[in-house]
């Protein structure tokens, strides 16, 4: 139905021309998915934007041709695209929210593309629009047509996207990554709804995303993508059970998976054996009936329900849930950023809380509890170098200065694994895993007994993903910190912590040895939770 | 462990100086508008050593005249030269404009980021004092200032700085408003520095790009305003040459035909305020690091 013959493209910039896309080849059956898999900046979502001709300013398709059902969409005229757009080949973006208009009604903005496309008329475009929101299963749909985007979730918005999307009833949809930033339960919702649909209207689809778990779950067929170049193509169980291409290969390991160790995340060739870190009986952290309530506008909100757990030295403790949940709202409160509302955090065996958050900096253990934060690109100053990122807490808590701090900074970016050249880079001049690993040499800086990790993998590409977690089990068993690692990725909590809690609503649902609660989840939400999280296939050892 | 992109080490463009020379290349508009503003401070600055005349010397004889190669922009009605006296205002325009708005710079920055910051009832407070403000149509605000403190430079200076600090204040509120809960705040909470230091040092320095095409808008629509008063005879007095007083004493002549009286100046106001209207963004691209690519 699709076909993409040795497209290229490339883009204009600054410093010369990118290319892209270079020459790749394509075809998309009827009723066919179709997944598309690379990491940033493998051309992915570009090759997309191509075919259906919206690229960014400066963007240009050099060769290549892409027909579809006889149509050659790079010569089409501007107003046939439009036609052709939505109605035939329909796309579904990364982030629901940004792809709904905030200030107008979803049911409208639903109306819109079928009156745009004539698959309705004003009088019944309404009952249409409803219809359509009923098709993507959203419960009451004529209360939500009425509904603007903001007053709901992130996965209500992505269905509303979906069925904007499908409303033209298109042949062939794409998804680009289609369930990036929705909690896991959601995302998988929303890709069963997906895959359900496309079933039933015999729709082509292709899926975009870097995680190569989801693919193999919902795809017909996966390429691989690397550097605007297809590695490798198949089918999804033969591609994970025996990746030709290395690249395929890298992948595969790097995916966190059931059965894996940390260290079989890394190529064959970085393994080194795991290095062992001690857990003490001594309790380093002490939370007790830790309540948080905020003042919301329809009366306080319990963010925290009076929850307790401890952290032992030299332990890591996995904080799973799902988005309001109270994980990050519990981690500020022990990396002392915000205030409980009441409970007591002991350090070492001292109160901690009964010092405001305004005053704490100046506190004996606010060395020792220090925090990786979610996104490496927003927690560095981007009016400061990566050198005086790192050096800022020395210079603030330690006070070196000098010789002897340049000494300190340069030590522990080889600590981390950064390259020196790159301390005097801007974080805009860094990829995301040498922003990350800033960002842990700027935590682990004072040599603090507790690190809090908030997610501090979620927004980096697998491969990434995979260095940055080994360099944590290596630097835990180098220093003997304690963590505490929030994440909604149970895989990946499964890799590197020994115990697990599991938060919902504000309260610890569930908790216990990681193996135990893992392989054998007594309650239901974490089994729900185990279930919804992609299972890739077990590929053969390397 | 080794990173995937390759390393590369720090380039000529790194440095400050290397980075302003880029960005001056790099747009044509912004070169000029720096030679041009590089030509007014240089009037500012040598001014009164370059002039032909002196700007007060009266010469009753040659009163009136047009441009000539004696007088190249012609004399007034007591035979003072205009091209002189055009020159020699550079420095007094400039000192009001920039002290004007350096003063509401500062002012509008502290108390933006006071209220950004910390929120609640001194950003409430804070807001309506500045709604009050920017209540009163500027300009007779300013009027009023100069009328009820007094005719000095110092007032002109005050009355100008008054009116623009809601403009200040309002963006710097806002960008620090965003970057209070960002992520590199709450870091350098962690590495010891206390609020009033993560304001300072870390929060304030990121709205300074979009400030600095306020400070060039600002420093245009401060000349015109010093100029406006003077205009309507509060502000500088005669015989103190200012573009302002100039035109509006060249105006009285344009009717008789003597029109370069009220022209020059007005042209040389005019490229003043065009000069700063330009600088904005080569001003904003060199205070943001992010454009060091």
């Amino acid at each position: 139905m699709l076909s993409i013959k040795d497209l290229s493209v490339a883009f204009k910039t600054r410093k010369g021309e990118v290319n892209a896309v270079r020459g790749i080849s394509l075809n998309v059956g009827k009723g066919e998915t179709l997944g598309i898999v690379g990491e940033s900046g493998s051309g992915k979502s570009v090759t997309s934007y191509a075919l259906m001709r919206i690229l960014d300013a400066g963007g240009e398709i050099r060769t290549g041709d892409v027909t579809y059902d006889g149509i050659d969409l790079r010569a089409a005229s501007e107003k046939d695209m439009r036609d052709i757009r939505g109605r035939e080949i329909s796309m579904i973006f990364q982030n629901p929210r940004a792809a709904l208009n905030p200030i107008r009604r979803v049911g409208h903005q639903v109306e819109d593309v079928l009156i745009r496309h004539a698959q309705a008329t004003r009088q019944d475009a309404k009952a249409k629009a409803i219809a359509a929101l009923e098709a993507v299963k959203i419960n009451d749909a004529a209360a939500r047509y009425e509904a603007y985007p903001f007053e709901l979730s992130g996965g209500m918005c992505q269905r509303i996207v979906i069925a904007i999307a499908l409303a033209c009833k298109p042949r062939l949809l794409i998804a680009d990554e289609p369930t990036t930033g929705l909690d896991i339960t959601t995302q998988k919702a929303v890709m069963d709804l997906v895959g359900e649909l496309a079933q039933e209207r015999g729709m082509g689809m292709i899926l975009i995303t870097h995680d190569l778990g989801l693919a193999s779950q919902y795809c017909d067929r996966i390429v691989v993508m690397k550097d605007g170049l297809i590695v490798e193509e198949g089918q999804p169980d033969k591609l994970f059970i025996d990746p030709q291409h290395p690249y395929t290969r890298k992948l595969v390991d790097a995916t966190p998976r059931l059965g894996a160790s940390i260290r079989n995340l890394l190529p064959p060739e970085a393994r080194s054996p795991e290095p062992a870190h001690t857990v003490h009986t001594r309790p380093l952290l002490e939370v007790r009936d830790l309540v948080k309530i905020y003042p919301g506008k329809a009366g306080p909100v319990q963010a925290v329900k009076g929850i307790s757990f401890d952290i032992k030295s030299g332990q890591s403790l996995g904080l799973v849930g799902e988005s309001g949940s109270g994980k990050s709202t519990t981690s500020e409160m022990v990396v002392r950023l915000q205030d409980p509302t009441s409970g007591n955090i002991l350090f070492d065996g001292h109160d901690i809380a009964s010092t405001p958050s305004g005053r704490f900096m100046r506190h004996a253990a606010r060395r020792d509890i220090q925090m990786v934060f979610q996104d490496a690109t927003d927690s560095l100053n981007p009016r400061g170098t990566a050198a005086s990122a790192i050096a800022e807490p020395l210079a603030r808590i330690d006070r070196i200065r000098g010789a002897k701090l340049e000494a300190r900074v340069s030590e522990l970016a080889d600590l981390v694994g950064l390259p020196q050249p790159l301390l005097s880079r801007f974080p805009h001049q860094l990829s995301g895993g040498q922003k990350a690993r800033v960002g842990i040499a700027r935590a682990i800086a004072l040599e603090p007994k507790l690190l809090i990790l908030d997610e501090p993998t979620a927004a980096l590409d697998v491969s990434i993903q995979a260095l940055v977690l080994n360099l944590l089990v290596d630097l835990r068993a180098q220093m003997g910190m304690s963590y505490l690692f929030v994440s909604h990725d149970l895989n990946v909590v499964r890799l590197l912590c020994d115990e697990v809690l599991v938060m919902k609503r504000g309260e610890i649902v569930d908790r216990g040895p990681t193996a135990t609660v893992m392989d054998n989840p007594s309650h239901p939400y974490t089994r729900a939770l185990i279930q919804a999280a992609p299972q890739p296939p077990e590929p053969v050892a390397a | 462990m080794v990173d995937m992109t390759t390393s590369q080490p720090a380039r000529k463009g790194d440095t400050t100086l290397g980075h302003i020379a880029y960005v001056l290349k790099d747009n044509p508009v912004t070169m000029l508008a720096f030679a041009m503003l590089a030509l007014f401070l240089g009037c500012a600055f040598f001014g009164p050593a370059l002039v032909p005349y002196d700007p007060l010397a009266t010469n009753a004889s040659r009163a009136l005249e047009a441009p000539s190669w004696d007088h190249w922009f012609g004399t007034d009605s007591l035979g003072r030269d205009v091209f002189s006296r055009v020159i020699v205002a550079t420095r007094l325009d400039l000192t009001i404009s920039v002290a004007a708005v350096a003063l509401s710079f500062v002012i509008g920055s502290i108390l933006g980021s006071i209220a950004g910051y910390w929120g609640g009832w001194l950003d409430a407070v804070l807001n309506r004092f500045l709604d009050t403000i920017m209540a009163f149509p500027l300009f007779v605000l300013a009027m009023g200032v100069v009328a009820a403190l007094g005719n000095t430079v110092e007032n002109i200076i005050y009355a100008t700085a008054i009116i623009n600090i809601p403009f200040y204040a309002r963006l710097v509120r806002a960008e620090v408003n965003i970057r209070r809960n960002a992520g590199f705040a709450q870091a350098a909470k962690l590495a010891g520095n206390s609020d009033l230091r993560v304001l300072a040092v870390h929060i304030f320095p990121n709205a300074l790009p979009p400030m600095m095409v306020q400070v060039s808008l600002n420093l245009g629509w401060a000349i015109l305003n010093a100029a406006g008063l003077s205009f309507i005879g509060l502000g500088v007095r005669p015989p103190t040459p200012e573009w302002g007083i100039m035109v509006a004493e060249g105006a009285n002549f344009i009717v008789s035909g003597e029109w370069w009286l009220a022209v020059f100046p007005g042209l040389w106001l005019m490229l003043a305020v065009f000069t700063f209207n330009l600088l904005g963004d080569g001003l904003r691209d060199i205070v943001d690091p992010r454009k060091r690519t």
